[in-house]
């Protein structure tokens, strides 16, 4: 069991946590006048996706949890399982609904993804900071209307629901940042 | 720190010229104030052969090994000029301040570096209340905030926790601690003392001085440290703290003059050290005996510069105020 000492905490570092692996989101050295030091620790459940504050002993170890990224082209859904696999290997992995969440709407095939295996298995998956979708459900719009104030919601072909401006038409393919799930741009 | 990216600008300060230029304006103001107050101005020495018996303070050490010394001496890079200025005042110089480098190990972050700044004065004849006063006067120059307030220990921890700290066990802080599911906090302390200040600053600090400084005192007699016993009540010390936006700034003491009282509360910090796994300090007899010698009545406070400059600017980080932090040194 590899460890962690306090003096080694830092943003982005994964440790577990009540059985759970988490990533340190922000780390504080405190130390009372003249007391026993210890370090506020914000941390983020990888599985449960909670942020919660915990206190740590300073020098106390804790055990690092074995988490990797990977970087796996998506290829298809098989109604239980969302496949992915490696280009340079071709070793494929399948997530579950859990690992996938809310992020099964920005699944392009052919689209790389960040995929976080802990001890092995897959436990989140993260899209590209934006993806390319086509419109397949929007009001119609006024023709010539360019100021995109205002806009209107549009339905993509994964499902996701973005506000696009009104310009925009069925079978266009637009550009939506995931991490907002906001429109960028109409690609041509 | 290999990389290019890195190597690139190590060699730059990380706080920026116009910083600098501001702090040695608040040092020349710090000075102004003693010297206006006609407080003599002292230097000691950053090494000494006696450490602090402290149970949660760490020296640094250094060796030396030359002429006076041919077979060599461990040095201690001090935790605060406290020791050689009582010395000092037992000699004779009457009201002293000093701008002094203090070095801690095993601390670093937002807050702390292990080489800081401290300013630390005494004033012969003030007791806690008078010498408080010293220190918000010296603040509200400095900061420009309108007053300070000031708590007891006792009060601070009944208004924010309902727990007297003067009468409460370790079972009723922990059975608190539990109830308001802050039970991560237990594990950071395994006696009352020990408790009590890290309950201190999660659960009281946040919650006070973030207007206007506020002063703490009359610390249960557990935290006294070398401030004497309050006299009505001796379960109280006559110690403060000043804090102002989760900074701790200050800490002050009514002196404790008696030398034989003194010795048993280093020791007693020794046994403590001890049954936590650390190793005994040499105990500073010079200290001592300039104290058997006769220190006069007096009152004195240590007060961190870079925190009060973090204040003034309005830095978040500690770095941002002093110019080659630990990992630029």
């Amino acid at each position: 069991m590899a460890t962690v000492s306090t003096n080694e905490f830092r943003g982005g570092l994964k440790i577990m946590l009540d059985g759970e692996p988490c990533a340190i989101i922000e780390n504080e050295f405190v130390k009372p006048g003249k007391g026993q030091a210890f370090n506020r620790v914000k941390i983020r459940k990888l599985i449960s996706g909670k942020v919660l504050e915990k206190t740590f002993k300073s020098g106390e170890s804790v055990e690092k949890a074995e988490i990797m990224d990977s970087e796996l082209a998506y290829l298809y859904n098989d109604g239980e399982f969302w496949h992915f696999m490696n280009n340079e290997t071709f070793e494929q992995i399948a997530a579950d609904t859990k690992a996938i969440g809310d992020n099964q709407k920005w699944l392009v095939e052919q689209d790389t993804c960040i995929i976080t295996l802990w001890d092995g298995n897959p436990i989140a998956v993260t899209p590209p900071n934006f993806v390319e979708l086509e419109v397949t459900e929007t009001d119609p719009g006024l023709k010539g209307d360019t100021a995109g104030t205002g806009g209107k919601p549009a339905t993509l072909s994964t499902g996701a629901v973005v506000r696009v401006p009104l310009f925009i038409q069925i079978g266009e393919i637009i550009k939506v940042d995931t991490r907002s799930g906001e429109y960028v741009s109409r690609v041509k | 720190m290999t990389t290019q990216s890195h190597s690139a600008n190590v060699w730059q300060p990380t706080a920026n010229i116009e910083t600098l230029k501001q702090r040695a304006q608040i040092i020349q103001q710090i000075r102004q104030f003693f010297v206006s107050r006609k407080v003599l101005e002292v230097e000691t020495p950053s090494l000494s052969q006696h450490g602090v018996t402290d149970l949660h303070l760490e020296n640094l050490t250094a060796h030396y090994r030359g002429p006076g010394f041919a077979s060599g001496v461990d040095l201690y890079l001090q935790t605060s000029p406290e020791f050689a200025m009582k010395r000092l005042l037992a000699a004779g110089s009457g009201c002293i301040f000093q701008l002094a480098k203090a070095f801690r190990d095993d601390e670093f972050g937002r807050q702390h570096n292990p080489e800081f700044t401290m300013l630390e004065w005494y004033r012969v004849g003030f007791d806690r209340a008078l010498l408080m006063n010293e220190v918000a006067d010296l603040v509200k120059t400095v900061l420009k905030v309108p007053r300070c307030d000031a708590y007891t220990y006792q009060q601070l921890f009944l208004t924010h926790l309902q727990l007297d700290v003067l009468t409460c066990s370790f079972a009723d802080l922990t059975n608190k601690l539990q109830q308001i599911e802050r039970a991560d906090i237990i594990d950071l302390a395994d006696d009352k003392t020990g408790l009590l200040q890290v309950m201190f600053a999660e659960l009281i600090e946040p919650n006070i001085a973030a207007d206007v400084p506020c002063f703490v005192y009359h610390f249960p007699a557990e935290q006294a440290s070398l401030a004497r016993l309050n006299k009505d009540d001796p379960r109280v010390a006559e110690r403060f703290e000043l804090y102002f936006k989760g900074i701790e700034l200050a800490n002050g003491f009514d002196e404790l003059t008696n030398a034989d009282e003194q010795l048993k509360r280093f020791e007693h910090d020794n046994v403590l050290r001890v049954h936590n796994g650390k190793a005994a300090k040499s105990i500073d007899m010079r200290l001592i005996a300039a104290l058997n010698a006769g220190l006069p009545q007096c009152s004195g406070v240590a007060l961190g510069v870079d925190r009060l400059i973090m204040l003034a600017l309005g830095a978040k980080s500690i770095e941002e105020v002093i110019a080659f932090p630990l990992t630029r040194c």
